[in-house]
């Protein structure tokens, strides 16, 4: 069951679910299809999250009322709309060292070796629910259990852009330089925001994350390669 | 091209126009004018684009040098708007000659100004938008609030901009207590009757801890019911108002997050956002609900003089 609820008289809110799931995000997103491709006047900006979509809109230009039909209207015939093939995006990551200074301690509360974090986190496919945030920060789902490990008690004053953490069940990677309190077990050179690039963001809703781990060599490598936009992000396509 | 020079730029001034639209869903905020309506009156007023990019100037304003004739007009708080040290006329078109310089004494009301100059700020267009997102260095100039002795590059003006008169009540008073409407939100059902009943009645103060991205608000605790306070990470409007699990409730503004952990328990209605955007710090709101209906005649109200 689909809900419309205003969220004041300049956004609706689609709720699609009332939990986080594979199916809820399967339905946001068709949902999401229909009002990209309806192109509803008025409207400024659609948001989705794990279970809703919220729909911005400029009541100086269309009232609710209005907003409403044409939301309605795209409810129609979602269960056919057909969504792109998943797609696996892999991204390079270097392990340990300064780059990822809690490795250790992940490892060590999960009673496994270092070797063993980097195995599991790599062999992982994360399923890209939504972003929000910070721009270009990914919520993820699908991390192996094995490495869960509570956040800091003390949050970090400044991680570089491209830290790659773990926080309880998820993992994730920080986007842009920010205060956070994950536990931090790599860097990938990769950029997932780029203000001055046609596409700013690496990553899009739907998307799957797959990790591999690189070496300093390489990792700087490709940093250059990123920056003189030479760097080819490879994506697989996820069969099954 | 004319040009302005910043001798002074002010407690904290960017640059800023209707906000970064369609990237949203990649978690970048919209940033953009605080207070939209005084920035489309200023750009009214000074022949522009309803959206067209503007200095937003907070709590002092800045001192700036025009190095050519130039058409202005200053909307938003009264900070006591001068030409070369002759007081000006906030919210009408004021015509400006090279060398003129544009000062401001001190703050009477409200919190930001918005100086428009006729045919716009020309810095880069970044993912659609001249507006400044500091947290992230995107946009408006260099990515950064003003510095001293920065020169800003207009635009290029229409054609002659006609002087324009405003009639009488269409700028609100900002004043430092204000009722504010807005509409029941999404997880309203997350708070007990008491804790509604205190959001809706008490009055909540500005802390000093407001921002561009949300003004803290201080006041009667609003409670939970039992683990109410968290949810499922969900999209933020303009004006949501969320409440973490200490009670005290966070007004969303321009440069809010585009999603969010903490019940939604109102939202400000976008009539009423112009009244927010000019609360400081120790000023007061009390919250009244209203339906759509109402917030749309508000609405038609507040922005009649575009026309709408």
């Amino acid at each position: 069951m689909i809900r419309y609820i205003p969220s004041g008289d300049s956004a609706f809110i689609i709720k699609a679910g009332d939990v986080i799931s594979e199916e809820i995000h399967v339905t946001v997103r068709r949902l999401v299809k229909k009002l990209d491709e309806a192109e509803i006047a008025g409207v400024t900006g659609i948001i989705p999250s794990y279970n809703e979509i919220m729909v911005c809109y400029d009541p100086t230009v269309a009232g609710y009322k209005q907003i409403i039909g044409d939301l309605r209207a795209c409810e129609a015939g979602i269960e056919s709309v057909e969504l792109p093939e998943p797609s696996a995006v892999h991204v390079p990551v270097i392990y340990g060292g300064e780059y990822g200074p809690d490795l250790q301690y992940v490892a060590d509360i999960n009673s496994v070796s270092p070797e063993e974090v980097v195995n599991i986190h790599c062999s992982a496919v994360c399923l890209v629910y939504m972003l929000g945030f910070t721009p270009g920060f990914c919520y993820l789902g699908g991390m192996d259990p094995r490495i869960a490990t509570p956040r800091r008690d003390t949050p970090r004053m400044k991680i570089p852009a491209g830290a790659v953490g773990i926080a309880g069940n998820q993992t994730g990677i920080y986007p842009i330089e920010s205060p956070g309190g994950w536990q931090l077990i790599g860097r990938t050179p990769l950029r997932l925001f780029d203000p001055q690039k046609k596409s700013p963001f690496l990553f899009s809703a739907g998307d799957h994350v797959k990790f591999f781990p690189v070496t300093e060599e390489e990792y700087k490598r490709i940093i250059t390669e990123v920056s003189s936009d030479r760097y080819t992000v490879r994506r697989t396509k996820i069969t099954g | 091209m004319p040009s302005v020079v910043v001798h002074s730029a002010g407690l904290f001034t960017t640059v800023q126009d209707a906000g970064r639209y369609g990237c949203q869903r990649y978690g970048m905020p919209v940033a953009g004018a605080m207070d939209p309506f005084s920035l489309r009156l200023a750009n009214m007023l000074a022949g522009n684009d309803p959206g067209a990019a503007c200095l937003e100037a907070t709590i002092a304003g800045p001192e700036i040098e025009f190095t050519d004739d130039t058409t202005v007009a200053v909307t938003g708080a009264d900070m006591g708007p001068c030409i070369n040290g002759r007081s000006a006329s906030l919210n009408t078109t004021l015509t400006l000659k090279k060398g003129d310089m544009l000062s401001f004494t001190g703050l009477a009301s409200g919190c930001r100004s918005y100086i428009a100059f006729a045919g716009g700020i020309d810095v880069p267009v970044v993912m659609g938008s001249r507006s400044t997102y500091l947290r992230a260095a995107v946009g408006g100039f260099e990515g950064r609030a003003l510095r001293n002795g920065d020169v800003v590059q207009l635009g290029k003006a229409h054609g002659k901009v006609k002087v324009r008169e405003l009639p009488q009540g269409v700028i609100p008073l900002y004043k430092s207590s204000q009722t504010i409407h807005i509409i029941s939100g999404p997880e309203a059902g997350r708070f007990e009757l008491e804790g509604l009943r205190s959001f809706l009645t008490a009055e909540y103060s500005v802390t000093d801890r407001s921002d561009r991205m949300g003004y803290r608000l201080d006041g009667e605790k609003i409670v939970h019911k039992p683990g109410g306070a968290d949810i499922i990470s969900a999209g933020l409007s303009a004006g949501t108002v969320q409440v973490p699990g200490d009670g005290k409730p966070i007004v969303l503004m321009a440069d809010r997050q585009t999603t969010g952990g903490y019940a939604r328990i109102a939202n400000v209605i976008t009539a009423d956002l112009t009244l927010v955007a000019q609360m400081k710090p120790g000023d007061t709101m009390i919250f009244r609900e209203v339906t759509l209906d109402h917030a749309r005649e508000l609405l038609r109200s507040r922005y009649a003089p575009f026309g709408v």
